[in-house]
């Protein structure tokens, strides 16, 4: 941060705390980095500093533009195409990355500071064993292996699985990635990673897509990993749940600058920036029923930074002098920092978030959809084997799993997207036929799905209007065009969507406004239930909670029921009334939200719920404040 | 975000601006380097076949200079083999090469369209007895189909259109349908099967207009073809019959002469040349517009991949 | 927790395709023979009357039906066709009497020599011009190189010719034959000089394209995640090229260069005539000029041949080098 700490040397030191962290090396430190638009002004990040001891993780949080992998990459002294450093030092055990030569670069890469990327199929080369990509890191690098007394490289690959957890897998080395399953994928990247031993290891959202057991075995390794070998981590993560109960400080960043920085216990017990605060009341808890609070906007793209903090145009608390020009760094107490004009504003404690939903009386609430017996299969593959549940009147039903569970199958079924299943569905007492196009119009009109991925579920070349006016047509020929149109202003105004929406396209909209156009079209033509197939798995979490926020608004108003297929187990505290468990197709559990999360019975269900992030709230932990 | 709702009985509808999406993209596309110059050096050509007939100094047919002369002050460009005004033969050699042209591609690409829209949408035995068809046309050069057919019907003019225009469609269908199977698997066209909307209404409404881009595109690489063919036909001896001018037939005609008075082939010869570099161009500049200029595109603008613009 | 298992042994995926793809071809063969003959034998009126005009007298037409066999049914004309070919023995030409195949046989043999000359060179100068600008990317020689292959790509094969000819035969420099000397039936390779202008037109035609493939496949490879994760490992540079990079570039550069042999076998036929060249392009010229009927069927025939051929080992070749793809799951 560019304002000079009181009582810093100018000589870089550990900052003051506790007397163990005297002991401790600083390996990467990051200094006042810059990265812009390769040939032009643009930046992407600015003025980003933040340390990290040896054994120490920090967590690097920010939402989808935030800077926050090209920063993970700059401590590899890498930039993606287009990008350039424009000023700063990224010191990595000593060596600044951003003006090191690429020989140094070769030679530090792998062997001190390592990357584990998101997707294990992007770290794993298709086309090369395992035991192939493990050992070439080796041996590229023999001054290394040597100097750190590594020994044979064929033993130190069998080592370094062992500590990933892979030990006693049979024919791991002789494999090709597509034969391991996500999870192993990913340990297989972590132990590419730690094989050399590197002092500083960058993680950039390694848990994503994966089943929360295997997620909190991953974690668990790297914290284990990091701790018995002193190695710095840096865990780039949008999920603050996640990160929450791994690292021992967080930078958070937002459009490209660092809000807020300090250890975690007080960052989350104790947030100081308003974005951060917002940002914790976005997220759901699988603890307890809470209304979840969204960010209205979104934030700015490179080009369109504003003048002044960032946040402004969003922020609650926003003053004119916000505005006016880069906002500097406060130092709290506790090494705790915040780049905020309203301090003063912020350091006290926010008031309790309004609960959600209650749970409606689990007897007697008449069914809108029953199911019975349904198995749905995929070519010669059983997905889905003797599904049951029910969704009543103005109920919303989670369905849960992880992937490979059949949830998603289970909803296309529903729907007769997907043909081939067998057992009874009953929707408003009739029974449903397989596919689509077998069904009455007026089931399928009061029986409406909505898709994942809100990218691709709009036609490219209508309007929005056109969109959303569709359904109508097909289902309402006889209406007329004034009486459509006064629909269609209708819907999009409920779903906070301005008239102005009517003739833009789909790629003017962002991901938010594009599921909001995707549940208008699903409105428009009033249906008693709706399908949600993972609507807001590919948005930020506080995108997420607006959706959220309106689904519900909606399921009220409407009297609507909603079957809400998700993976996101917290998320399902906050919407849900009933939840059903599925795992390899069958059904595990099911009941009322609050008994499930509660008093889970199966023993899969038990695992899962001990095994969901939960973020800390309250009184920041006494642990988090030693280091 | 807050709401203002215009004051009055009805909803707030402002006009809609329909975007031609195919417009958008070939203004785009006239606007890059190479759209532009493809355009102009087209146009110039274009300005030359059609316009030339009436600008021609002397009669195409007529015997002026010698043999092979010489550039001279009444023949600007020399003589061709029969002492006729290559000047008035290049002007009046154009149009007839082009209209050939713009036929052949035109019937080449509907009727590839068709098929290949059509085998997307009614799949099953359909499917297969037209892309069996477009193999089998696909094993001849379009070139040697051309001149197989003429062998025996003679070169005329409608034949050589119909011949080269039917070599065009397998591979329009075979580009056409591959762009429309892979626009109806997408979450928006089954977003309306859902609704129970009939196939052929998707058909019509929800996957052609997405079919726009790879079908300018398609048409683009046709033309040039059908030039580079046509131009070639007449080249070997099966155009239009003399002493007709045309530029293909002009360069063979020519040729012996060449170290005599090279005008009567080089002229021709830039001509078609330029008339190919710029509408290669100008494709080129489309496709890059319609795909997007991301680094996986080039590879499948390429290989003549089809590509479904409009998205990120 | 073990690494999932491919299922039973199933039979090498390679010999699957080739066997699918020689049947498929054979098929198609078969077919395109129908479509050959129905074009050329089997036409509405007469056959003969279309191939010597309405002007012959009735002697002419009489022996010439007699000589193609039309007073026979459609069927039996085109059985005694299809197996004359197979056997070898297709008829006589109606130009000089001799046997089809005799004309037929050298002249593929010479248009093999040239169609393989310039199909290697062009692979070869494309191949390493497209790898050596792509590592340069956005240099002047990426830019210059590029405008001048989306020019020359556009080109149709008598321009090239025309040019060359212009360029090293007549106009400008005058060391190489404008035109072939040597004589149908004789070998091509019996005067290299003679096959320099038109092996260099062939090569000029299919290099561009080849080259911009190559290009394109390379810096996507580069630009690739494995490329980009093997950087960040520290592997050094020409392991990341060789290794991560390369391999996924291969197989579209296969497809191009299959495409690009496909593309000679129309090539060659304007190729020919310009050069006088005494290959299957420059004999089909004149076999239609002179509609002489027996030798265009089998030549196009040969053609077609060799497109499928061509074809059938593209695709092996390109499943060959997409190793992910060869693996049985």
């Amino acid at each position: 941060m560019s304002a000079p700490s009181a009582g810093q040397p100018g000589a870089r030191q550990p900052s003051a705390g506790p007397p163990e962290d005297a002991a401790r090396d600083v390996l990467v430190d990051v200094d006042g980095l810059r990265v812009r638009l390769a040939g032009s002004t643009v930046d992407v990040v600015d003025d980003v500093s933040f340390q990290v001891c040896s054994g120490e993780l920090m967590g690097l949080v920010g939402e989808s533009g935030s800077g926050k992998t090209t920063v993970a990459l700059a401590l590899l002294g890498h930039a993606r195409r287009g990008l350039e450093v424009a000023a700063g030092t990224v010191l990595v055990g000593g060596t600044d990355m951003v003006t090191a030569t690429k020989q140094q670069l070769r030679r530090l890469r792998g062997a001190e500071v390592a990357y584990v990327p998101q997707d294990p199929a992007s770290a794993l080369n298709p086309a090369l064993r395992i035991g192939t990509q493990l050992i070439e890191v080796l041996r590229a690098h023999p001054e290394a292996v040597a100097a750190k007394g590594l020994g044979d490289p064929r033993a130190r690959v069998a080592q370094t699985l062992e500590e990933a957890g892979l030990g006693g897998v049979p024919g791991l080395l002789k494999a090709y990635p597509h034969q391991l399953s996500g999870g192993q994928q990913q340990r297989v990247a972590l132990a590419m990673a730690f094989a050399l031993r590197p002092s500083v290891i960058v993680l950039d959202e390694p848990t994503t897509g994966l089943d929360v057991t295997t997620q909190r075995l991953v974690l668990d390794t790297v914290r284990s990993l990091c701790q018995a070998y002193g190695v710095a981590a840096v865990f780039v993560s949008h999920d603050l749940a996640v990160v929450g109960g791994l690292v021992n400080r967080l930078t958070v960043m937002y459009a490209g600058k660092v809000v807020e920085r300090g250890p975690t216990g007080l960052v989350f017990g104790a947030p100081a920036h308003p974005y951060t605060r917002k940002l914790l009341r976005a997220v759901p808890s699988p603890e307890r029923s809470e209304v979840l609070e969204g960010i209205d906007g979104q934030p700015p793209p490179p080009a369109r930074r504003p003048r002044g903090c960032e946040f402004a145009p969003r922020c609650p608390l926003v003053m004119p002098a916000c505005s006016e020009g880069p906002v500097p760094v406060v130092h709290l107490p506790g090494e705790h920092l915040v780049r905020c004009l309203r301090t003063e504003l912020t350091v006290r404690p926010e008031e309790n978030r309004a609960p959600g939903p209650s749970a409606q009386p689990g007897a007697a609430h008449d069914a809108l959809l029953r199911v019975w017996g349904l198995s749905a299969r995929y070519g010669p593959t059983e997905v889905l084997s003797n599904v049951e549940l029910s969704v009543g009147r103005n109920e919303c039903v989670a369905v849960v799993g992880e992937s490979g569970s059949g949830k998603t199958t289970l909803a296309r079924c529903l729907v007769g997207l997907h043909g081939s299943w067998s057992g009874e569905v009953r929707f408003g007492g009739e029974v449903m036929a397989r596919t689509a196009y077998r069904r009455a119009r007026r089931d399928l009109q009061a029986m409406q799905f909505i898709f994942q991925n809100p990218y691709t579920s709009l036609n490219p070349r209508t309007t929005i209007g056109g969109i959303v006016e569709m359904p109508l047509l097909h289902f309402f020929p006889s209406l007329g065009r004034s009486e459509r149109e006064e629909r269609v202003s209708q819907v999009l105004q409920d779903v906070a969507l301005g008239p102005d929406f009517w003739s833009r396209y789909p790629d003017q909209l962002s991901g938010g406004e594009r599921q909001r156009v995707a549940i208008a079209r699903a409105l428009v033509v009033s249906p008693d239930l709706l399908v949600c197939d993972e609507i807001t798995s590919s948005l930020d979490v506080s995108v997420q909670a607006t959706i959220v926020e309106l689904l519900r608004r909606l399921q009220a108003e409407r009297q609507l029921s909603l079957l809400f297929v998700t993976h996101n187990l917290a998320l399902v505290r906050s919407i849900a009334q009933s939840v059903v468990v599925l795992s390899k197709g069958r059904v595990v559990e099911s009941g009322p939200v609050a008994r499930i999360f509660e008093q889970p019975e199966d023993p899969y269900t038990v695992s899962l719920m001990e095994d969901v992030p939960k973020l800390p709230r309250g009184e920041p932990d006494a642990r988090f404040l030693a280091t | 975000m807050a709401i203002v709702t215009a004051t009055g009985s009805g909803p707030a509808r402002p006009t809609v601006r329909r975007r031609r999406a195919w417009v958008a993209v070939l203004l785009r596309a006239a606007s890059l380097p190479r759209g532009r110059f493809g355009l102009g050096v087209v146009g110039f050509i274009v300005a030359i076949a059609v316009l030339g007939p009436f600008l021609a100094p002397h009669s195409a047919t007529a015997s002026i200079v010698s043999p092979f002369a010489l550039p001279s002050r009444g023949a600007l460009l020399g003589g061709d083999e029969l002492g006729r005004d290559v000047l008035s033969r290049v002007l009046g050699g154009g149009w007839v090469l082009l209209a050939m042209a713009a036929a052949a591609t035109a019937l080449g690409v509907v009727i590839g369209s068709a098929s290949g829209v059509a085998a997307a949408y009614l799949r099953g035995r359909w499917d297969t007895v037209i892309m069996r068809t477009v193999d089998v046309v696909l094993a001849f050069p379009q070139l040697v189909f051309a001149l197989l057919l003429v062998s025996i019907l003679g070169p005329t003019v409608w034949l050589t259109v119909l011949a080269v225009g039917f070599s065009h469609a397998p591979q329009v269908a075979r580009v056409m349908r591959s762009a429309a199977l892979d626009v109806s698997e997408r979450d928006f066209v089954k977003a309306v099967e859902l609704l129970g909307v009939r196939r052929r209404k998707i058909m019509a409404k929800e996957i052609l207009p997405n079919l726009i881009s790879p079908l300018m595109v398609e048409t683009g690489l046709r033309m040039t073809y059908s030039i580079v063919i046509i131009a070639g036909l007449s080249f070997l001896g099966f155009g239009q019959a003399p002493p007709a001018p045309n530029w293909g037939t002009m360069i063979n005609e020519n040729r012996i002469g060449l170290v005599l008075n090279p005008w009567g082939v080089i002229v021709p010869a830039a001509l078609i040349a330029l008339l190919t570099i710029g509408v290669n161009t100008w494709t080129d500049a489309v496709a890059r517009v319609a795909i997007g200029i991301d680094r996986e595109a080039e590879t499948a603008t390429l290989l003549e991949l089809p590509a479904v613009g409009g998205e990120r | 927790m073990s690494v999932r298992r491919s299922g039973a042994r199933a039979p090498h995926p390679i010999i699957k395709l080739l066997v699918q793809r020689v049947a498929l071809g054979v098929v198609t063969l078969c077919v395109v023979s129908v479509v050959i003959f129905a074009a050329t034998q089997a036409l509405p009126g007469n056959a003969a009357v279309a191939i010597l005009g309405h002007s012959a007298t009735p002697a002419a037409l009489h022996a010439l039906e007699r000589q193609l066999h039309l007073n026979r049914s459609v069927f039996a004309q085109y059985g005694s066709w299809i197996s004359g070919v197979v056997s070898g023995h297709s008829g006589t030409s109606l130009v000089n009497g001799m046997p089809v195949w005799s004309i037929v046989g050298p002249a593929a043999a010479n248009s093999a020599v040239l169609v393989g000359l310039s199909g290697v060179i062009g692979t070869v100068v494309g191949v390493t011009l497209g790898a050596v600008v792509a590592l340069r990317k956005d240099s002047l020689l990426d830019h210059v190189s590029s405008v001048v292959a989306l020019a020359v790509t556009a080109l149709p094969e008598f321009v090239v010719a025309i040019a060359m000819i212009i360029l090293f035969a007549t106009v400008v420099w005058d060391v190489l034959p404008a035109v072939s000397m040597v004589p149908p039936g004789t070998q091509a390779w019996a005067e290299p000089r003679e096959l320099i202008l038109p092996v260099a037109t062939l090569a000029i035609v299919i290099v561009p394209y080849i080259f911009r493939m190559t290009r394109a496949a390379t810096v996507e490879a580069l630009a690739s995640d494995y490329a980009e994760m093997a950087r960040l490992k520290g592997l050094p540079t020409w392991r990341v090229l060789a290794v991560h990079a390369l391999p996924n570039a291969i197989a579209p550069v296969v497809q191009v260069i299959g495409l690009s042999f496909l593309y000679l076998a129309g090539g060659i036929v304007v190729v020919e005539f310009v050069f006088a060249f005494p290959g299957i392009g420059s004999s089909l010229v004149s076999a239609v000029s002179n509609r002489d009927v027996p030798t265009i069927q089998l030549l196009v025939l040969v053609l077609a041949g060799f497109y499928v051929f061509v074809n059938i080992v593209t695709d092996v070749v390109a499943l060959l080098v997409t190793p992910r793809r060869r693996l049985p799951r």
